[in-house]
């Protein structure tokens, strides 16, 4: 057993309490050491992708508890993307911050790294009711940190979302509970063993708490009916937090990759995909609705926030399918939308620094300064994000294109997705030439200087998509192989019969 | 026992949804702490009713799950610290919009006196 799997849990968690300890430090300080927590958790996240890319998966018991008793961390290859996703992200929207965006507020390098830390348990955990316990975690964080900055604009929209979400938290125990009901046990490898065994009446009971789980997912994720509270709670947040908040709509599409595949999948009997064909109208459905904000926003970050479930659409309707080139193709266009559409956010913010009372309206003003530097970089995350050549979310794309079998599903989700991208474009085209090529004379008196931290941070996130492109190859290989093991749920399964080391005796062995 | 602890969950859950949906924060705070207690009963139930059982598997033939009575007390610490952030961040809601509308919209103030009306309209 590695004690690698708990260090992504603890960093955060060490270096969030002495943040918190520290409120009254000087700012140099607190940021140097917040930003070398976050560098610590991006090593460690990379150790476990190593790790993991072994294929095998490894299990951290918690007080040695032989699983299924006691809670475990489970380490797989999805698990491993989806911390090295975070970490990278964590750390460029950190730097970000600490080029001023976290005055004002003495817990915010706190609050950021407990924001870190739940979104590392719940890519780790092995167990139901913990996902429950991370999701908690990383959404009190996240409720912190979207009033960050004070502002009346922000408490409607932070209203909203926290009163959405503890719905969605009552909706989740429940679930919970009608599983555990039915099968006595909420850890994941031990549902997968015991759901396709449920017959009869109990079959309805968890057939329900499956689906309200899909539901609670949704609500997380950003699915159409549940998506309207996310616009107007993203536009209005700090950038940082806004670029940080791209994973958590991911959160809500991870758990479905994780817990479906897993427990309601093709083994499963009665249950087998339960959902899923629920699921593909809905996310094409997602998608046009993302689009149609995305055309219809008056700001660039109401702009960047639609494009946020455009890309949980496009993300979910290959993953409901089902097949496993659709599952790669999505893990494909997850990592590049991420960094895509936090890397938007930041660009925005910095665009409406510089723009004085226009901000970032796509409405006419003076010009700005630093024009050439934000456009480029504006052009490339727009070009990333509609899915154009020659950056990653063209390949992302393609792939997903390719992964559908000819059929009826074929028809709707290419023409939704071409269609969807097209406007998309329409849209970025509309707002970048408004808002960097339509002038009126003079410039602004007073623009607040773009210092480098900065500029360096949203600078590499924005050219990440070309370090996709890079290493697509290798990044699709480990993304098949990432499908792959997803779609054989023995191997989790397995991870029940791992042996535990249990020590002779320990007592005796101290005093000896 | 079932059938009244059946009807307990069902009310107190039926209570708070109504409440969630008002257009007021307090109503809504008092549905999300409703709708709180009636998940935590009914995640308690899901361990099956028993009186005077142990809570130890081997001692007795029949026992009390201890689980639910875990994850209850999960539950209910997690929904106190979210309840007292919505509370506080209800009063900010009131004290930036002046009501505490959900969606801070502002009422239209008292109705315009018949004078006022009057000479408006000349």
């Amino acid at each position: 057993m590695t004690h690698w799997l708990i260090a992504p849990i603890l960093i955060p968690l060490l270096g969030g309490i002495l943040q918190v300890f520290m409120g009254y430090a000087p700012i140099s300080l607190r940021r140097t050491l917040a930003i070398a927590t976050t560098v610590l958790m991006l090593v460690s996240a990379v150790v476990l992708l190593a790790l993991a890319s072994d294929g095998s998966y490894r299990v951290y018991a918690f007080g040695n508890w032989q699983p299924p008793f006691g809670i475990v961390l489970v380490l797989d290859r999805l698990a491993a993307l989806m911390l090295v996703l975070t970490a990278v992200l964590g750390l460029f929207c950190h730097i970000y911050a600490s080029g001023g965006a976290d005055e004002g507020n003495r817990q915010f390098h706190a609050l950021f790294l407990f924001q870190l830390m739940g979104l590392n348990i719940a890519f780790l955990t092995g167990d139901l009711f913990n996902l429950f316990v991370a999701f908690e975690v990383l959404l009190i964080a996240s409720y912190g940190l979207l009033m960050h900055g004070g502002g009346t604009s922000r408490t409607v929209p932070g209203l909203h979302y926290v009163v959405l979400n503890l719905a969605g938290s009552a909706l989740f125990l429940i679930s919970v509970g009608m599983i555990y009901s039915v099968t006595g046990t909420l850890n994941m490898a031990d549902l997968a063993v015991k759901i396709p065994q449920v017959t009869g009446s109990n079959l309805n009971l968890v057939k329900a708490g499956g689906m309200m789980l899909l539901v609670v997912f949704g609500l997380k994720a950003a699915i159409l009916p549940l998506c309207f509270w996310l616009p107007k709670a993203y536009a209005r947040a700090t950038a940082p937090v806004a670029a940080l908040f791209a994973v958590m709509t991911k959160v809500g599409v991870y758990a479905i990759v994780r817990i479906y595949p897993l427990i309601f999948g093709e083994n499963a009997g009665e249950l087998a995909n339960l959902g899923m064909d629920w699921l593909f109208p809905l996310a094409l459905v997602t998608l046009s609705m993302g689009v149609i904000g995305a055309l219809g926003a008056d700001n660039l970050k109401t702009l960047v926030a639609w494009q946020v479930i455009i890309s949980v659409g496009t993300l979910l309707a290959p993953i409901s399918l089902g097949s496993e080139d659709g599952l790669s193709a999505a893990l494909f266009y997850l990592v590049s939308t991420t960094w895509t559409v936090a890397a938007l956010f930041l660009v925005a913010e910095l665009v409406a620094s510089q723009r004085g009372t226009a901000a970032d309206k796509i409405v006419t003003a003076p010009k700005m300064r630093h024009r050439t530097f934000l456009s480029v970089l504006f052009l490339i995350g727009a070009v990333a994000a509609s899915g154009l050549p020659p950056l990653s979310g063209f390949f992302g794309k393609l792939l997903i294109l390719k992964s559908v079998e000819p059929g009826v599903e074929m028809a709707w989700l290419w023409s939704v997705l071409l269609v969807g991208g097209f406007l998309t474009l329409i849209a970025y085209s509309r707002a970048g030439s408004i808002v960097f090529w339509w002038n009126v004379d003079g410039h602004l008196e007073t623009p607040e200087p773009i210092n480098n931290r900065v500029a360096v941070s949203t600078g590499i996130l924005t050219c990440l998509t070309m370090l996709i492109v890079v290493l697509a190859g290798p990044l699709s290989d480990f993304t098949r192989a990432t499908a792959e093991q997803l779609h054989d749920n023995q191997g989790y399964i397995n991870i029940l019969q791992t042996p535990m080391h249990t020590p002779q005796n320990p007592l005796v062995g101290e005093i000896n | 026992m079932e059938l009244l602890f059946a009807i307990a969950i069902g009310a107190l859950t039926t209570s708070g949804v109504y409440l969630l949906l008002r257009a007021r924060t307090f109503p809504v705070v008092m549905g999300l702490t409703l709708l709180s207690y009636g998940v935590n009963l009914f995640l308690f139930a899901s361990g099956r009713l028993a009186t005077g059982q142990q809570p130890v598997i081997g001692t007795t033939a029949s026992y009390s799950d201890p689980l639910p009575q875990a994850l209850v007390l999960t539950a209910i610490v997690i929904g106190f610290a979210m309840t007292a952030f919505l509370v506080v961040l209800s009063l900010r809601n009131l004290a930036d919009n002046e009501n505490d509308h959900v969606d801070g919209r502002r009422e239209a103030t008292t109705p315009p006196s018949k004078i006022e009306q009057e000479v408006s309209s000349k």
